[in-house]
């Protein structure tokens, strides 16, 4: 079945204005960022300015060319594009030349290739093409599990070069399995693992399962109202907590406290299954669950973190994480980087009069941290633009990949947003200094041609197959 | 199909407004809440460099340049900007050791994170070049160009003063003073501080993350400029004072010469003295350390201002004055001399004589008898009231009390008060010749040079003087203290003041046994006294005053020459030296130059009469 349309003039308008209103953004804030006044011309070659023109216009012809591909391309050769790209994230590792100790860029005569940053779009295709190509059910365990073997393949290959920032950004793709039916059982526990994570390493353990069980007791309270079951439920576990404890203490001497309050949940456990098993208090058991669970993560996140890995890997993950100060490293790139946005204001120090970007107190500042630049020069107003047009970017995909009639483009689509939307709220939060600095570009704004490339053939292969939705049913 | 989970793109949609919103809260803290980093980002950037002004030069009366300056280069530190530097490179382009940068690091630590501090004094032009080159690659390195002083002579140390680095002390009381900068220390150069130094002024520049210097902020609008000191015209004649120092070289003592009718020092010298050019530079802490060290000769005590004599026979003339206008005593009134009175002795001269010869010839018996006429005058109660009243004179001469000049220190001097006799002989226990010895000059009164020399202004102006002073003018406008246009006038008739002058120039000028012949310069009438301080400790002081020419007087002065006897012999030379050379700029008497020069009294001083 093929209706003949125009592609050129089904294409969203809507989607390529805000494209090319970030990417221009982009460029003028490189051009600032970088500025130098014996190259004043922004379309100087020899500098990043005239270097990030040349990509643009090589990135719209890339789009231009992904545009001009037959949709039915990329649903059939979905899995080929995969293993290709997969193939070459395998190949960098062996030939890829080593950059501030990551194994991530093929490097040519004139120019260097990431393939991580292509294998996000690989990656969200393969995604589609798989959960098109079944009867889409992501509540049975097989296809969950497959689904995910797809987006953590490369996860884990990134992860290997090391690139910790492409492979946190290939688990934004759960979002897409969330919205296609995933239990949110999953997607919820996904999450709290995550945060648990990082709480492990951030407070102290004691006060943290401390802090779980209270949570799990005022969640009990809130699922059931009955304040007498809370009471009786903690003072069984207190009661048999401090017998544990007395007992270890005198007779065992190795336990510890982390393993008594496990224990003691466990024992109490007993008292609660009776509970639940009469009054069918399904709330109550999957509280318990939970807890259970995160006390066993958090333990066994400690252990690996603390006696497992080694030393040189942990500190470097405590500096990630501001737990050990390294002013002079990325500690001086984050505080920096906090200075210059600070010092922007409401309404920002104008273009090309930010003291800190014009003299270079921030490194990475036109790659990484260019948000830096945005946030000095353009204040607090440019900030919530910029957000703001993200925002609006990220709604549009989200009502387009809505009205797609296959499940293969709805699934790019949602691909592509989530992509994009942990790529803006960790770069974002790295100069803003919320989120760890794992060195993922801003897209569409931050310099370098194979990001630019990357995000603009993710963007343009859903807008062909935006424009083609009523030609095919793919 | 039905999506059964289309609803769930309302939860994203809202996941993504809320993280949204979280880092725009984030963003408002940052950007409009907290003010701290505008803060932050203005200390990264901007860079105040002090701009010190040239401290002001110092002429003398005839517009001779004394003191100029000259550039030196600090190198200053900022410890928060610095970086992990290529410590050896840094120190073998400064040629220091690693030990010295590591002690001065501390120290610029000590003092402050954030404000700079002198990493190293006053390096080489060569080294400065060096350093300018590859400053760069050092952030929190900087120049500072400074001026040292520098002196055209050798000479007048104790009048100029020096200049140093101010201290912890000096920077808590006067916030205007920071590490590293220069104050003026005694002389002109402490009394003027605040003409000589200007203002500093500073340029705000902007530098980059290697503090390199990217331009003026603010097109310099909040730059301030630097204030140049002003200039100062000093009242020493730099030739006069050149060949004062020169005549007491070899010797202890001073040489005070003021212009009786405006007040202005011509020339003071302490001897011995020292290369004001020592105290220069980095050179300067060791060199005042040794100088200071010096107990023996002292170089660094003013005794012009400082040394406290008994003043001899050179008091005479004012006992006559006193006498005279007490009306105790006329000019006509003789007293037999008789080799002296009860225990005061006299030297052989003829007898009797009248007040002029009394004065030129020194007689001890005719101003004792005149002061205790003038202690038991019957005009007044007692002796006591009669001594106040004596006192009082002293006191309008400027004895007894700090003159009030331009020199930060100077001593008060001693005329004992009626206490002072109540109480080491009781009230109304003592009588005029309890105290007879000061009617020579002797006893428990002190002056010091510049008071002596005051006086012999006052008896050259006939009854008046002005404070002296050793500047002239200040700056552009030439401006004075007005104090110093003041006149202090005494209440003793001009008239009596001849009558003593007769005897000063008698003394000088042939008058039969007139103790000063040597003195004598051919077609100028000098009038002078002698003088002998006793000296407890040694061999007396040789002391002469004079002023020249008698009737317009443009020179008065005072000579003290430690351990050299009486006053004719040496002190009385130098003065007639002195005169001759302000007044015709050359000397006739080349035989009795070369004695002087020659004399050598250094030798023959033990340590041990040294005391004051």
């Amino acid at each position: 079945m093929k209706r003949s349309i125009n592609i050129w003039v089904s294409l969203d308008k809507i989607t390529i204005l805000l494209y090319l209103l970030l990417v221009i953004m982009g460029w003028l804030n490189i051009y600032a960022a970088v500025y130098n006044e014996e190259h004043p011309g922004i379309l100087d070659l020899s500098q990043r300015y005239g270097k990030q023109f040349i990509w643009i216009l090589a990135a719209i012809f890339t789009g231009i060319f992904a545009i001009l591909i037959d949709s039915r391309f990329y649903f059939f050769f979905s899995w080929f594009i995969y293993g290709f790209l997969m193939f070459l994230l395998v190949l960098v590792l062996v030939f890829g030349t080593e950059i501030n100790g990551a194994r991530s860029w093929f490097e040519f005569s004139w120019f260097s290739l990431q393939p991580s940053e292509f294998a996000k779009f690989g990656t969200a295709i393969a995604l589609a093409g798989f959960l098109n190509s079944r009867r889409l059910d992501l509540t049975r365990l097989g296809m969950l599990t497959q689904a995910s073997a797809i987006i953590l393949v490369p996860a884990f290959l990134t992860a290997l070069q090391p690139d910790m920032g492409s492979t946190v950004v290939f688990f934004a793709l759960f979002l897409v399995l969330f919205r296609e039916g995933m239990s949110p059982y999953v997607f919820v526990s996904g999450l709290l693992a995550l945060i648990l994570f990082f709480l492990t390493l951030l407070i102290n353990n004691l006060y943290l399962k401390l802090g779980l069980i209270v949570l799990a007791i005022l969640l009990v309270w809130f699922a059931t109202r009955r304040w007498k079951l809370v009471l009786m439920g903690t003072g069984i576990f207190i009661v048999i907590a401090a017998v544990l404890y007395v007992i270890d203490y005198y007779l065992f001497k190795r336990l510890g406290i982390e393993l008594v309050i496990l224990f003691a949940l466990l024992v109490s456990g007993i008292f609660f299954a009776w509970y639940i098993y009469t009054k069918k208090a399904m709330a109550v058991l999957v509280i318990y669950l939970f807890l259970v669970g995160s006390i066993v993560f958090v333990n066994s996140v400690d252990v690996t973190f603390n006696k497992i890995l080694p030393d040189h890997q942990r500190d470097r993950i405590n500096i990630l994480l501001g737990i050990k100060s390294d002013p002079r490293g990325t500690g001086y790139n984050v505080n920096q980087s906090i200075i210059s946005i600070g010092s922007g204001g409401l309404t920002g120090k104008g273009y090309l009069q930010g003291t800190q970007t014009k003299f270079k107190f921030v490194p990475k500042q036109s790659s990484d941290f260019i948000f830096c630049t945005i946030g000095e020069e353009w204040g607090f107003l440019g900030s919530l633009a910029v957000i703001g047009t993200f925002l609006l970017l990220f709604f549009r995909i989200i009502f387009m990949a809505e009205r797609q009639r296959s499940v293969f483009s709805r699934v790019y689509g949602y691909g592509v947003v989530s992509i994009l939307f942990l790529h803006v709220f960790i770069n974002i939060g790295m100069a803003i200094g919320i989120v760890p600095v794992i060195g993922i570009p801003l897209p569409f704004f931050s310099y370098g041609g194979s990001s630019l490339w990357g995000f603009t053939i993710l963007l343009f292969v859903f807008l062909r197959l935006d424009a083609s939705r009523n030609e095919y049913l793919v | 199909m039905k999506d059964p989970f289309i609803n769930r793109k309302y939860i994203i949609m809202t996941l993504m407004v809320l993280v949204c919103l979280f880092l725009i809260i984030r963003l408002f803290v940052l950007q409009i809440v907290k003010d701290t980093y505008r803060l932050s980002a203005d200390n990264n950037v901007l860079r105040y460099v002090t701009q010190y002004p040239a401290r002001g030069l110092i002429y003398d009366r005839k517009g001779k340049l004394i003191v100029s300056n000259m550039a030196a280069y600090d190198i200053m530190v900022i410890p928060s900007q610095t970086s992990r530097i290529d410590t050896a490179g840094f120190c073998s382009l400064l040629g220091i050791t690693n030990d010295m940068f590591k002690r001065q690091m501390r120290a610029a630590i000590n003092y402050s994170r954030r404000a700079p501090s002198v990493f190293l004094k006053q390096i080489s032009d060569q080294t400065y070049a060096g350093f300018q080159e590859k400053m760069f690659m050092y952030p929190g390195f900087y120049v500072q160009p400074r001026t040292l002083r520098k002196y055209s002579k050798p000479v007048a140390a104790h009048i100029l003063g020096y200049v140093s680095e101010v201290d912890e002390s000096i920077i808590k009381k006067n916030p205007y003073y920071k590490s590293g900068d220069y104050i003026g220390k005694s002389g002109i150069e402490e009394a003027y501080e605040s003409e000589l130094r200007g203002q500093k002024g500073v340029r705000i520049f902007m530098v980059d993350v290697f503090s390199r210097i990217k331009g003026a902020y603010a097109d310099g609008e909040m730059d301030t400029v630097a204030v140049q000191g002003s200039d100062i015209i000093s009242s020493i004649d730099l030739d006069l004072q050149e060949y004062g120092e020169l005549l007491m070289r070899n010797k202890r003592g001073s040489i005070v010469a003021i212009e009786p009718e405006t007040g202005e020092v011509l020339s003071l010298v302490s001897a011995p003295g020292y290369d004001p050019g020592l105290l220069v530079g980095r050179v300067r802490s060791e060199n005042f350390a040794k100088l200071q060290l010096d107990t023996a000769i002292m170089p660094l005590f003013n005794r012009a201002l400082m040394a406290s004599y008994p003043p001899g026979s050179t008091f005479k003339p004012i006992n006559g004055l006193i006498g005279l206008q007490e009306g105790v005593i006329t000019e006509d009134t003789q007293f037999g001399c008789d080799y002296g009175y009860l225990f005061v002795g006299c030297h052989g001269h003829g007898s009797p004589l009248d007040l002029a010869g009394a004065v030129a010839n020194s007689c001890n018996s005719y101003f004792c008898q005149t002061y205790r006429r003038v202690l038991e005058n019957r005009k007044y109660g007692s002796v006591s009231e009669a001594y106040n009243r004596w006192k009082e004179y002293l006191n309008e001469f400027g004895f007894g009390s700090k003159l009030g000049t331009d020199f930060v220190n100077e001593l008060a001097g001693f005329v004992p008060s009626t206490a002072y006799y109540d109480k080491y002989h009781g009230r109304n226990k003592w009588k005029a010749l309890t105290v007879i010895s000061m009617a020579i000059g002797q006893g428990e009164i002190g002056t010091t040079p510049l008071q002596m020399a005051n006086m012999t202004a006052a008896i050259a102006n006939r009854g008046f003087f002005y404070t002296p002073h050793i500047v002239k003018g200040v700056g552009k406008e030439n401006s004075l203290d007005p104090k110093f246009s003041e006149r202090h006038l005494i209440n003793i008739d001009s008239a009596n003041f001849n009558k003593i002058i007769l005897g000063m120039e008698g003394a000088v000028n042939g008058a039969p046994g007139g103790t000063a012949g040597i003195a004598r310069i051919r077609d100028i009438i000098v009038c002078g006294k002698t003088g002998t301080a006793q000296n407890p400790h040694g061999k007396d002081h040789s002391v002469f005053i004079a002023f020249a020419p008698k009737d317009d007087p443009k020179i008065a002065i005072a000579v003290y020459v430690e351990n050299a006897g009486f006053g004719s012999t040496y002190a009385a030379p130098v003065a007639s030296l002195m005169i001759e050379k302000y007044l015709r700029d050359s000397v006739s008497n080349k035989a009795m130059e070369q004695r002087i020069l020659n004399l050598n009294l250094e030798d023959t001083i033990t340590e041990s009469e040294t005391q004051y």
